[in-house]
């Protein structure tokens, strides 16, 4: 294989890993300030229980997203040497503000959670989780400014033959950040809460221990998860919509859509040449009117066949991998609404039993704690595979990027051991996340 | 002075910084299994630098993002050459952070005896590596006309260097070992002052070796520009010191020594390096230097003015938790980890 396909399967496998983990660390750190904001405004070691029975699964997850997390700015180094000197004046700059504004916030106030609980004032310590879940988030923001970017290229020039920066405030307020980083915001908000609400069901199942910590929890939960579920469904509506102006390739993939429509009908599955539509939808879903043309692949393939003949010639292939875009966008799309009806239940059935669910049904929520991560993880393969072949979109395509330093053999090297590193800790991480959730109130520490 | 030279004495406080703070935590995370064999001592050892490894190792972070927005080549020549090394020392953080969050949160004594010796060689892959590192900076490596690197993994590996590793990995290992002295306290300390009088002799011979080998191997003290004069004589001198203060029993200014020599001596290795950053063994002419691998003026420019408001910011934040947890730990103390 060649260094260019490694380094691809490489930065893939590294950075869907790394965001099984993110998305609990951005969602959790906000739920346990809020519980530990209700400790110091009430007074009630209820909610202090809460903060800390979370906040010690929270540690466990949170590790594994630092280490795993470091590989990430590395790597564009690494693997991506030609991309890193290319945009380096661009891109280099949020991933430094990134380690700068956020990173030093996040680790250095989680140590200052952890270890202050009798150190600090109960003032000072919420505002370490406050600090601590700030940062937390920022370093999302940061990241995603620079994958905007990737996405929507803006606020640069192409001089001394690379990309310069002329503008940072256009890569702030890029059009793209704004509607990527709610969409990933309030997808840890709902990550965090089906988390949540499945390890709470499972103790409000088995009845054993503190049952007021768990109720609270679950009943919270539903809140937090209906927010989250529901602002994520309509922040992606505008990010669709937002697609569909700058990047119509990576709309058609997502519906297989090989010609242009007008108007466009929604796809609802594709096989064997079986294609059934709801007409009108997708020109509803790209304009919020049930008609408008969406561009479809053979159109857009012609269309950028030209425009950038001068630079790749005029049989360049700017597809992406079509059906893998298709079914991750569908998996991401039927998670969300199979999350929302999910937690909606949870909330209605609760509140009629009064969060006591005497019946063992209570149980099957804790197959929800993998909902949100395969939504999330197939929308993340969707949006960088859709993206394709484009590193940066219009800009660089993704061969051009990748490191000459570097041979197969090592890259190949590296990938494996990645692989089988990744594999082990992640053994390690569930035999830990379960014992302690399993344990419940009985494996927090109760200091004086 | 302009703002690549700015940038290139930030990258160099960075680097400062990550070697002075991380340093310590890696040679704690060393001697974990070597303090004792008791799991309460072990516990101490690990918790001192429990609320402050993290927020150390940002240090780092924080100069690969410098170094990828202040000077794209520098990031990308490095990265991609040193491509197995650095994979050994990610591979090296990854299992030293699981480390400290993972071993004392199962009973087992097996389960915690198999994290210390990951905490403990996840620690020393980077701090030989370090070494190794700094020591091909300031040798040259083959970089082509490109800025590409054309040597191999074992390129790195040559004596000059291994020497380079081992006197950083001692250097870290007394300065960690003189960390716990000040520390903890009981037992923990006595054997930190003990570990910490055997490993000095070790560091300083190799220490004094280093510099004199690097006068013959490395263009340090002849190249015209900025030569290190008297900065390695002083980083000897604070290092000679150590001892004496390890004697008196005064642990913060032993500490204070190590400190002092590890700043010294990154600072004579930025001094001999500047203008350049990345030095071609192949022909003085393809080196990296501030002004062929950096951002453009703009980039530099935004970039100086987020420092400048967020470096002091983060300077006093980090400060005030090693105020607040200054206490010495000892095995009575509440451990978390």
């Amino acid at each position: 294989m060649s260094v260019l396909t490694l380094a691809r399967w490489q930065f893939a496998i590294t950075t869907v890993y790394h965001f099984f983990f993110v998305p609990l660390t951005l969602g959790l750190s906000i739920f346990i300030a809020i519980m530990e904001t209700a400790y110091v405004k009430t007074g009630n070691e209820k909610y202090k229980k809460m903060a800390k029975f979370w906040g010690k699964l929270f540690i466990i997850n949170f590790a594994m997203g630092v280490v795993t997390g470091i590989v990430q700015e590395f790597q564009f180094g690494m693997n991506w040497s030609e991309y890193s000197r290319f945009v380096g004046d661009i891109f280099g700059a949020p991933l430094a503000v990134e380690a700068l504004l956020a990173f030093y916030m996040e680790s250095t106030f989680i140590g200052v959670w952890v270890f202050g609980w009798n150190k600090l004032s109960k003032g000072v310590h919420l505002a370490a989780a406050w600090l601590f879940a700030i940062g937390s988030n920022l370093s999302a923001l940061w990241i995603l400014i620079a994958n905007s970017f990737m996405q929507q290229p803006v606020g640069f020039v192409l001089r001394n033959g690379r990309a310069e920066m002329t503008n940072f405030f256009d890569l702030l307020f890029n059009g793209h950040v704004w509607v990527q980083f709610p969409h990933v915001f309030f997808s840890g908000v709902t990550q965090a809460a089906f988390f949540v609400l499945g390890i709470s069901a499972y103790h409000l199942w088995k009845k054993k221990d503190d049952m007021e910590v768990f109720k609270t929890s679950f009943k919270w939960a539903t809140v937090y998860g209906i927010i989250g579920t529901i602002l994520v469904l309509i922040v992606g509506h505008t990010q669709a919509q937002h697609m569909v102006k700058v990047q119509p390739m990576k709309m058609a993939a997502a519906e297989a859509l090989w010609d242009s429509e007008d108007p466009a009908g929604l796809s609802i599955f594709y096989l064997g040449g079986i294609n059934p539509k709801i007409p009108g939808l997708l020109s509803f879903l790209a304009y919020n009117s049930f008609s408008g043309e969406v561009k479809g692949i053979n159109q857009l393939q012609q269309e950028y066949a030209q425009k950038y003949a001068h630079k790749y010639g005029p049989d360049a292939n700017y597809v992406p991998p079509v059906a893998l875009s298709y079914w991750t966008f569908r998996l991401m799309v039927g998670f969300g609404f199979l999350m929302l009806i999910m937690i909606i239940g949870a909330y209605l059935r609760g509140k009629k039993e009064n969060w006591e669910f005497t019946d063992g049904k209570v149980k099957w929520y804790l197959y929800g704690i993998f909902f949100p991560l395969i939504a999330i993880s197939t929308g993340w393969i969707f949006t960088e595979v859709a993206r394709q072949p484009w590193v940066v979109f219009g800009v660089m395509r993704v061969e051009e990027g990748v490191s000459l330093a570097t041979s197969s053999f090592e890259v190949f090297l590296t990938l494996v051991l990645y692989t089988v590193v990744y594999g082990a800790l992640m053994v390690a991480d569930v035999y830990l996340l379960k014992k302690y959730a399993v344990m419940g109130t009985a494996g927090i520490k109760e200091e004086a | 002075m302009d703002l690549n030279i700015i940038w290139f004495i930030l990258i160099a406080v960075l680097y400062i910084g990550y070697f002075f703070l991380e340093g310590f935590d890696y040679g704690v995370g060393m001697l974990v299994p070597f303090i004792s064999k008791d799991d309460a001592e072990r516990r101490v050892a690990i918790n001192s630098v429990g609320t402050f490894w993290d927020g150390n190792e940002v240090w780092l972070l924080t100069a690969g993002g410098a170094t990828f927005a202040a000077f794209p080549n520098w990031y990308a020549t490095l990265f991609s050459g040193f491509y197995l090394a650095l994979f050994l020392m990610l591979f090296g953080l990854i299992i030293r952070g699981v480390s400290f969050e993972f071993r004392s949160k199962d009973e087992n004594p097996k389960w915690r005896n198999f994290w210390d010796w990951m905490l403990a060689l996840g620690s020393f892959i980077p701090a030989l590596l370090w070494g190794v590192a700094f020591a091909n900076f300031i040798k040259g490596v083959p970089i082509d006309q490109t800025m590409t690197y054309v040597g191999g993994f074992f390129n790195l590996l040559n004596p000059y260097a291994l020497v380079g590793g081992l006197t950083s990995l001692t250097i870290f290992l007394l300065h960690g070992a003189v960390f716990l002295t000040l520390k903890t306290t009981g037992s923990v300390e006595e054997k930190a002052y003990a570990i910490a009088n055997k490993i000095w002799p070790v560091a300083t011979i190799l220490f004094i070796l280093f510099i004199i080998l690097s006068y013959f191997q490395t263009d340090m003290f002849t190249k015209a520009g900025v030569t290190p004069g008297i900065v390695p004589i002083l980083a000897i001198v604070t290092l000679l010191l150590v001892v004496y203060f390890l004697k008196k029993k005064r642990s913060g200014w032993a500490f204070i020594m190590t400190a002092l020599t590890i700043l010294l001596a990154t600072v004579s290795m930025f001094l001999g390096l500047f203008p350049r950053v990345l030095v071609s063994s192949l022909n003085p002419e393809w080196s990296l230097t501030i002004y062929n691998a950096s951002s453009s003026p703009y980039t530099l420019k935004v970039m100086t003015i987020i420092a400048a408001i967020f470096v002091p910011i983060v300077l006093i934040y980090q400060g005030w938790t090693y105020y607040v947890f200054r206490q010495r730990i000892g095995t009575k103390s509440e451990l978390e980890y």
